[in-house]
């Protein structure tokens, strides 16, 4: 399987991370494909390593996946990291991508739980169609 | 799954290093990650053992050249070799677009690799790809090891346990020394590539911007 994504489809992408994860208080928010590729990247990553973060990330996600196999169940619902100040909020979107989403302490999980769930109805759609 | 990004003009593929555990497939990425410029790699990230053993996988992403004009991304993986842990292995599998396949010389490892390589073919299948279709490299290491005096299989041996079916590329090779390294990963990238550019090859040419 290929996926193309054409320069219209990632400025729609862009749009739905900003107004909806930036503008409530997301520090950045990636979109990733299962096999690792990095496919968008917004916001202010700083001095993390987003390239890194996408791979390992999906190694992350599959491994979850895998242990609720385990356990009976078809995955978790929430995969979630929370530290000292940054905390780590991963989606899944349809079979082949996950989005991540980085925001601080200041900001509630539940909030970002509504948002991202907002932005996997929007995204979903889009990245069937391209593809 | 290759990807490509028309917006920055990117291809983006992933190569799996992969063979029996403590077959060298760390040091082939360790080796290449030393010799490339900044410009060219990533940042290596390896999650391993305290046993120096690959827990999960090593990760470098190179970046080497052009092709129609789009920058070619490559995102080397390696697998833990060991194994108990096929499971990780499969999910390192995901997406895949070419193998590099490393075994380990020594005449005491013979069955290790024809198992290992039996492993690939059955992990592919079970993602729905087939060992044949997808380009695949074979690098015969520690070659260095004849030096030492430790047996080391022929070449002959080599080939007839594991590429007389397959008939692709192989090298010998020494992964600590860094002889034949860049040749398997200038072999197993060129056919990658050219095996993604097909693929994507109504996009790549178009530009669909």
């Amino acid at each position: 399987m290929e996926f193309v994504l054409s320069e219209k489809t990632l400025q729609v992408i862009d749009g739905v991370l900003d107004e909806d994860l930036l503008s409530s208080g997301a520090t950045c928010a990636l979109l990733v494909d299962r096999s690792g590729y990095l496919i968008a990247n917004r916001g202010d990553p700083s001095d993390i390593d987003v390239v890194a973060l996408a791979a390992l990330s999906a190694a992350n996600y599959g491994v979850t996946e895998e242990i609720a196999r385990l356990v009976g169940e078809d995955n978790f619902s929430l995969l979630f990291h929370k530290g000292a100040t940054e905390n780590i909020h991963y989606t899944k979107i349809g079979d082949d991508f996950f989005l991540i989403t980085l925001f601080n302490k200041d900001v509630s999980l539940g909030l970002m739980r509504l948002k991202t769930a907002k932005v996997k109805s929007h995204l979903l759609p889009i990245l069937q169609e391209d593809n | 799954m290759s990807f490509l990004d028309l917006s920055k003009r990117e291809v983006h593929v992933k190569i799996v290093y992969y063979g029996p555990g403590r077959g060298g497939k760390t040091t082939n990425l360790l080796h290449i990650h030393e010799a490339m410029t900044d410009a060219v790699r990533g940042q290596m990230v390896s999650i391993d053992t305290k046993q120096d053993r690959t827990l999960f996988f090593d990760f470098l992403p190179l970046s080497i050249g052009k092709i129609f004009g789009f920058d070619i991304r490559i995102q080397l993986f390696t697998v833990p070799g060991q194994v108990i842990y096929n499971a990780t292995r499969k999910l390192v599998l995901k997406g895949v677009d070419g193998v590099a396949f490393v075994a380990d010389s020594q005449v005491s490892q013979r069955e290790k690799n024809i198992e290992s390589l039996e492993n690939l073919r059955d992990n592919l299948a079970d993602i729905g790809v087939d060992i044949s279709k997808i380009p695949l490299v074979l690098q015969f290491n520690k070659q260095d090891l004849a030096a030492e005096g430790i047996p080391l299989l022929s070449e002959a041996d080599m080939v007839s346990d594991l590429n007389s079916v397959y008939n692709v590329p192989c090298f010998n090779a020494s992964a600590l020394t860094g002889e034949g390294v860049f040749e398997t990963l200038r072999e197993i990238s060129k056919t990658t590539v050219k095996s993604v550019a097909r693929k994507l090859m109504p996009s790549l040419t178009s530009g669909m911007t």
